[in-house]
């Protein structure tokens, strides 16, 4: 029997205000615990929260870039339940009428496929619980009030390569409509995992289950194939799953249940009576529309038309705002776009994950990574040293014209220093000369080496390749 | 007249012309509490040292001749549900029994500004929740007029604090007539503003959607000036409206011709005591021989106020105080053997039975499965009896009912019977259910108990019930009556 995945995404994403939900407080990462607090953040008894409008402004604007619908009035409600780090023991969240709904989000596995968003709802975040070794509990109240959004999709979603595209491209929704910068590892971008399984003909399907706090599209994905493998086997012995909640563990690349979900928790919502109704101007979503900026579907497609770029590399390019920003300051300076994109997707995105970072760190500008490029096709210097001076760049930001005086990397281009060397290395390889002529053109290759080695590399390839053939053949 | 039963615009008045100063003043307020307050019990913090040192910096300014406003060097105390910052702030619970604020309320930093003189914070209902004032883990306070009767609740000890000579004015807050009701049976007058009027800021919550400080004062005068103080939009506080400046003194005005009275034709039925529908009637005859136009009008939807109220009030309760869990403030059990029994044992321990009953009675109204036939249903019946309201509105200016259905009763006498205790608010209620403004001033007594009339008005219309009850005063003098002591 075959079966299929139903997956369906909760994502928590925290907005970039620099003021929190509720009340004035910084949304700073980092700080000494419980500095940046206040009485309304912490819940003090009488402290009554006021909405901070960017929240709104954030919320419409993410809404808009998942193709939602805005409401016109939505309202804020009470989530009751009880937790050392939830200081008022209620989160204010939105129940029954969520800011936004009825999205969606294009992803392209080999064929084009819409997941549709269920719905984005505003909410603030709880604090922190850590626990120390000697059984006691501490709590770091700063997150609390910090504003998020949840974005609910539809389980439209069949497997993990799906919902890893999916994952992707609203990490870059959200970052090209700069709500959110979405760092996973400090906890701007939180996702769960609603999944079961069904077999072709509807007649068996698994019960519905949870897997929380995923914090990384890696584990996501993980944690999707071994569910859905878990599900199939159980279905396939004529048994079910529970209905729980688990929890990606990494170090035993397994889920592992959290707490069982035999009855419904009951969180007792109502409206919040401390804050009005939201009340949306259509005028101003209208604003905010024409004020995003180019999506990156919109911008693969430009990318393709304007720099004739393959598929391939303007979905690369596309995917990281800063990095389609980057590459279209560089084609400014200079014009071979696929000469750019090139070493954009090859020796920057290597640099990039061999030191852990993003594109936002980098030391060097884009104007010199033109000049690096600008070099390297005028032949002044090679492909391989370019590489090296990339290395340099990258490391220290500094400018490659200046390392290559500093270095002496300049490209050897003149024929009679070129011809010296090719008649040294001749001369010291007899027996390759010998097997070049009998006819094995394996001893070509071993021979302009030998020349490039004796250059230091800076000897030009091609002139290189030309001379030794001429020496050879005549 | 002794000094502390006179009005704060009179104490005003001596003030300015330098007869006596604040520190004087505030010296004879405290001497006055040390010789009553062991009978009354109007408070459960007394603010003497600061308030003392607090009055001298008045005076100084006084001599350096700033501008005064109306209310600078009058002694005052607040509900202890008010935050006060570095004084404690209780909600006379013993779940907050060490609390001390690291702020302040609105109306607290308003009256700060004005130079008014904190006394002292007064006993209530635990949480705000009662109408006696018994359920207070402090102590019952007593009614000065009768020591054997309750002061009503739960703003009980403000208003006794007012009606004992402790304090020229105080600050209480009203959800289901906690203004009202106390300022009725201590024979002064209270009023519970417009919902959104005055900032909430720093108030500590009962039920959100209905809470609303207000002012208890000795005369109708003095309501307007405690008001014209605290009014303001606060940005603070989202449900607080942005309402145009209005000098509430220019509401006092001795004249309602031509004024259309509605009488509340269901608030006269049964229940209600005899002497007080009586004393309601003259004085709409007294109106009336002043050129109001007075007739019956009824509200339909009465009869479900009390019970909606219950629901809304307890659902929003039973949220509002999930914070007093006992692990950053407030009152913490002293053994439990997990985080779940360290919630429950400190909740079991720090609140009294009133509050737990309304937080069951909330808990179980919100519940999955209920939430359509209790909370949904309630807020529908709030909508209709808005509704009801704005029908009368459309044809009268005020609209006119007792303000309790019973003169003061006996300290314990309802203590055991929630349900009794819960209709002395049932002339009250849908006031606060559909945020309107209203006052109750002195109109008569029954057997030397004081009796309140109740004057509601359209929304943001302060200024027409302050003109009514000041007209009404203005040719009556039962607020002129004090007690003895
Ligand atoms: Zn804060």
């Amino acid at each position: 029997m075959k079966y299929q995945t139903l997956i369906g995404l909760e994502i928590h994403v925290e907005l970039l205000t620099a003021s929190k939900i509720f009340c004035g407080c910084s949304t700073a990462f980092g700080g000494e615990s419980n500095t940046h607090c206040c009485p309304v953040c912490l819940g003090l008894p009488g402290a009554l929260p006021v909405l901070n409008k960017k929240v709104v402004e954030f919320a419409v604007k993410a809404g808009l870039a998942l193709n939602c619908n805005i409401a016109s009035v939505c309202k804020m409600d009470r989530k009751n339940y009880f937790y050392p780090d939830l200081p008022k023991a209620f989160q204010t969240s939105q129940y029954d009428m969520p800011i936004c709904t009825n999205g969606y989000i294009e992803i392209d596995c080999g064929k084009k496929k819409k997941i549709r968003i269920k719905r984005v709802h505003i909410e603030e975040d709880a604090g922190k619980t850590m626990h120390a070794e000697d059984g006691v509990s501490l709590i770091d109240y700063n997150r609390c009030g910090v504003p998020l959004i949840e974005i609910v999709t539809q389980p439209d979603m069949t497997s993990s390569e799906e919902a890893y595209k999916f994952l992707e491209r609203l990490k870059s929704i959200l970052q090209y409509t700069e709500v959110s910068d979405c760092r996973m590892e400090q906890g701007s971008l939180r996702c769960d995992i609603n999944i079961n399984v069904k077999s072709e003909d509807s007649s068996f399907v698994s019960n519905i289950v949870e897997v929380k706090n995923l914090n990384s599209f890696k584990a996501a994905a993980k944690a999707i194939e071994y569910e859905e493998k878990r599900h199939i086997d159980l279905l396939k012995k004529g048994e079910n799953t529970n209905k729980e909640t688990r929890r990606w563990d990494e170090s035993k690349n397994k889920t592992v249940i959290m707490r069982m979900k035999e009855n419904v928790e009951d969180y007792r919502y109502f409206p919040e009576p401390d804050l009005v109704k939201i009340e949306i101007d259509s005028d101003w979503v209208e604003k905010i529309r024409t004020s995003l900026p180019e999506m990156p579907n919109h911008k693969k497609e430009r990318f393709i038309k304007d720099y004739g770029l393959p598929l391939y590399d303007a979905e690369i390019l596309t995917s990281s705002k800063g990095m389609a920003d980057f590459f279209e300051e560089v084609v400014k300076e200079f014009q071979d776009a696929k000469m750019v994109s090139n070493w954009v997707m090859t020796e920057f995105y290597r640099s990039l994950k061999e030191s852990e970072s993003d594109i936002e760190n980098i030391k060097f500008c884009a104007k010199d990574f033109a000049k690096l490029l600008r070099l390297i096709k005028r032949g002044t210097i090679s492909n391989n040293i370019g590489k090296r001076i990339f290395k340099e760049m990258y490391n220290s930001g500094k400018d490659p014209e200046i390392i290559v005086k500093e270095k002496g990397l300049m490209q050897i281009s003149d024929v009679d220093v070129i011809k010296e060397m090719v008649l040294k290395v001749l001369e010291e390889y007899p027996e390759s000369v010998m097997d070049y002529k009998n006819g094995k053109g394996r001893a070509l290759g071993f021979l302009v080496g030998q020349v490039m080695k004796v250059s230091k590399g800076k000897a030009n390839p091609q002139m290189v390749n030309k001379i030794i053939k001429k020496y050879l053949d005549t | 007249m002794e000094i502390y039963h006179l009005t704060a615009h009179e104490i005003r008045d001596k003030l300015q012309n330098k007869e006596i100063s604040a520190k004087e003043l505030t010296e004879l307020i405290l001497k006055r509490m040390k010789n009553v307050e062991s009978k009354v019990g109007a408070y459960v913090y007394i603010n003497d040292e600061n308030a003392v040192s607090f009055a001298e910096e008045v005076d100084n300014r006084i001599h350096a001749g700033e501008i005064l406003s109306d209310l600078v060097g009058i002694p005052m105390s607040l509900k202890d549900n008010i935050c006060t910052e570095g004084i404690f702030t209780t909600c006379a619970s013993k779940i907050l029994e060490n609390f001390i604020p690291p702020y302040n309320a609105t109306v607290t930093k308003m009256l700060y500004e004005q130079k008014s003189i904190l006394l002292g914070k007064t006993n209530m209902d635990e949480f705000a929740m009662g109408s006696s004032t018994e359920t207070s883990v402090f102590k019952a306070t007593k009614n000065p007029w009768d020591l054997e009767r309750v002061p009503g609740g739960s703003s009980g000890g403000s208003a006794a604090a007012v009606a004992a000579g402790e304090a020229f004015f105080s600050l209480g807050s009203d959800t289901g007539g906690s203004i009202r009701q106390p300022a009725s049976f201590c024979g002064i007058v209270g009023l519970k503003p417009t919902y959104g009027l005055v900032s909430r800021y720093g108030l500590i919550a009962y039920a959100s959607s209905l809470d609303q400080i207000g002012p208890l004062t000795k005369d109708v005068e003095d309501c307007a000036l405690v008001l014209n103080a605290i009014v303001g939009h606060d940005n603070m506080d989202s449900t607080s409206v942005s309402f145009k400046g209005v000098d509430y003194k220019k509401a006092l005005i001795n004249d309602v011709e031509g004024l259309k009275i509605g009488i509340l034709k269901e608030y006269f039925e049964e229940g209600v005591d005899e002497d007080i529908k009586k004393a309601i009637f003259d004085s709409l005859k007294l109106f009336e021989s002043m050129g109001a136009i007075v007739e019956e009008v009824s509200l339909p939807h009465t009869e479900y106020a009390l019970s909606a109220y219950y629901i809304i009030a307890s659902s929003e309760c039973s949220s509002n105080l999930a914070r007093f869990d006992g692990i950053r403030y407030g009152y913490r059990a002293k053994n439990y053997d997990s985080l779940k029994d360290l919630f429950i044992k400190t909740r079991t321990e720090g609140f009294g039975e009133e509050v737990k009953r309304r937080i069951m009675l909330g808990t179980f109204s919100l519940s999955l499965g209920y939430y359509d036939a209790y909370y949904q249903k309630a807020l529908k019946v709030r909508t209709l009896i808005k509704q009801d309201f704005e029908k009368a509105f459309k044809n009268f200016d005020v609209l006119i009912a007792p303000t309790t259905p019973s003169v003061a009763f006996k300290i314990g006498e309802k203590i055991n019977d929630p349900l009794g205790m819960y209709m002395s608010d049932v002339c009250t209620v849908p006031i606060n259910m559909a945020g309107l403004p209203a006052i109750s001033i002195p109109c008569g007594f029954k057997d030397g108990l004081p009796i309140g009339l109740q004057i509601i008005g359209k929304h943001f219309d302060e200024s027409t019930i302050l003109r009514v009850a000041y007209t009404f005063e203005q040719n009556t003098d039962y607020h002129k009556k004090r007690v003895k002591l």
